[in-house]
């Protein structure tokens, strides 16, 4: 045991301003140090990690970091690319050459018949600093338009629950219901199914690991849950 | 003003015109995420007062050329509605609007880490639905409230509370007729946590004690708002909790 004082239990919830820890601690997400003391500065269930202290914050908005696979919407074309929503505090740019072949001109090409306006793709993050606005790249397997599926929306403090240690719970989820699932590290699920039921499996499994994330086992009560609704889905059908 | 007038905020047995004490607070109640359209939200009562705030963002900043390169600003709008006083009040903003306004921006800006999102704007609305007092405390003690509820990183929340003088005696949270008929009224924002004051206003005439008194009154009130603060900020994922 670390004989530096600790202010909170683990998942006990704290508002912004609480003091969280002094002393030899790293300050993790949603804090804020300030003269050796760690504060919070969201609202949310603290943690701690060895020596991180961290909150999970219950409402939090996303900041783009590259590298991350994110679900955008178009919400504007010009002749050098498109605008991208990712709910980020900045709209996101995805080039035109990064789609056109290099020798592309602007004068000739159609953009919006490759993207156009309201259209959801999946993309990921190559650049975003503090001096300009994110860089998204589809010139990834898997990146591109969505076709088909059903968008979920989670608060992305929620993703790494959702994803679970190693990808555990979303591949058990993909099993269960037989869904594909894409990722969006801003917040926004994708999930595609052979049928409408499976979908809405998926998407009650995401709500619960949302209202419960703070939970431990919950990989163990979503599979239960799953099992039971499948059950229950048959037993009608019969 | 008259000594007449005076002598009635307050009677002889130290009671108010509203039946409080010196240095009691109107009741207060307070809500978080009332309105679902905005990124965060909230509501407060505090006597006759009916404030709601919405916030939105960090996002764009529109037009473009208020964005900052090195910080966020906030774009902080308090209203009045035509219908919170009791004669009708033009709902274009008043000078008294856009001073408020900048008043209330000033004393929330200390406590947003706005050096983290450069180049974007929090906007935060405060619509006054009611008045009776001491809006400008309340508006700043809801919109601390939405901000947080917005999950906008605080250094702290921000809690507002005014003390004053009424009837020659000196006592907190005036209301609408003791700010008007009383001496003074002196309006204090507080982060408790940090112990920092970000708005101080007196208008009215005090001795140097009796600011003193007023300050220590408004700081007393501004941690029972806190915690109540803290209440609505929790109870909103009581059922979270509940669920372990």
């Amino acid at each position: 045991m670390l004989k530096i004082p600790l202010f909170y239990e683990k998942k006990q919830l704290v508002t912004p301003g609480d003091l969280l820890a002094e002393g030899d601690y790293v300050s993790g997400d949603s804090t804020y140090i300030e003269n050796g003391k760690i504060y919070a500065n969201r609202l949310g269930l603290v943690d701690y990690d060895g020596k991180r202290v961290h909150v999970v914050a219950l409402k939090a908005f996303y900041v783009p970091v590259p590298g991350d696979t994110v679900i955008g919407k178009v919400v504007e074309t010009s002749p050098g690319g498109w605008a991208i929503d990712i709910k980020a505090p900045h709209l996101a740019r995805l080039r035109a050459s990064d789609v056109v072949e290099r020798s592309f001109k602007p004068e000739t090409t159609d953009l919006p018949s490759i993207f156009d306006v309201g259209d959801l793709i999946i993309a990921n993050v190559v650049a975003y600093d503090r001096t300009r606005d994110p860089l998204l790249t589809v010139r990834e397997p898997g990146l591109g338009k969505i076709v088909r599926g059903q968008l979920v929306e989670v608060t992305p403090t929620k993703i790494p629950r959702i994803i679970g240690r190693q990808g555990s719970m979303v591949g058990m989820i993909k099993r269960e219901t037989g869904c594909q699932m894409t990722i969006g590290q801003n917040g926004l699920v994708l999930i595609s199914g052979r049928s409408a039921e499976d979908e809405k499996l998926a998407i009650m499994a995401l709500r619960k690991i949302e209202k419960e994330s703070h939970t431990s086992g919950l990989t163990d009560r979503v599979t239960e849950m799953i099992k039971n609704e499948k059950k229950s889905l048959e037993d009608k059908k019969t | 003003m008259t000594s007449k007038k005076s002598e009635k905020l307050i009677d002889k047995k130290g009671i108010r015109l509203d039946g409080r004490k010196v240095d009691e607070m109107r009741p207060v109640k307070m809500q978080v995420g009332v309105l679902p359209n905005a990124d965060g939200s909230a509501y407060l009562e505090q006597g006759r007062n009916k404030i709601l705030v919405g916030v939105y963002g960090p996002k764009e900043a529109h037009p473009r050329h208020i964005a900052q390169q090195d910080r966020a600003v906030i774009q902080c709008r308090y209203h009045m509605a035509p219908f919170s006083v009791d004669e009708r009040k033009s709902p274009a903003p008043s000078r008294r609007d856009v001073e408020l306004s900048k008043v209330i921006r000033e004393a929330l800006e200390p406590a947003v880490f706005l050096e983290y999102y450069p180049r974007t704007s929090i906007q935060v609305y405060i619509e006054i639905l009611q008045a009776d007092g001491g809006t400008r405390c309340a508006g700043i003690t809801t919109a601390a409230l939405a901000l947080a509820d917005a999950g906008i990183p605080m250094r702290d929340l921000v809690v507002a509370c005014a003390a004053g003088k009424a009837g020659g005696k000196i006592a907190l949270d005036l209301m609408d007729t003791e700010d008007k008929v009383g001496e003074a009224d002196v309006p204090v924002a507080f982060m408790p946590n940090l112990n920092a004051i970000t708005l101080l206003q007196m208008d009215g005439n005090l001795s140097v004690d009796e600011f003193t008194t007023a300050l220590d009154m408004a700081l007393e009130g501004c941690k029972k708002l806190y915690a109540i603060q803290k209440e609505a900020l929790k109870s909103k994922y009581e059922s979270i909790e509940e669920a372990k």
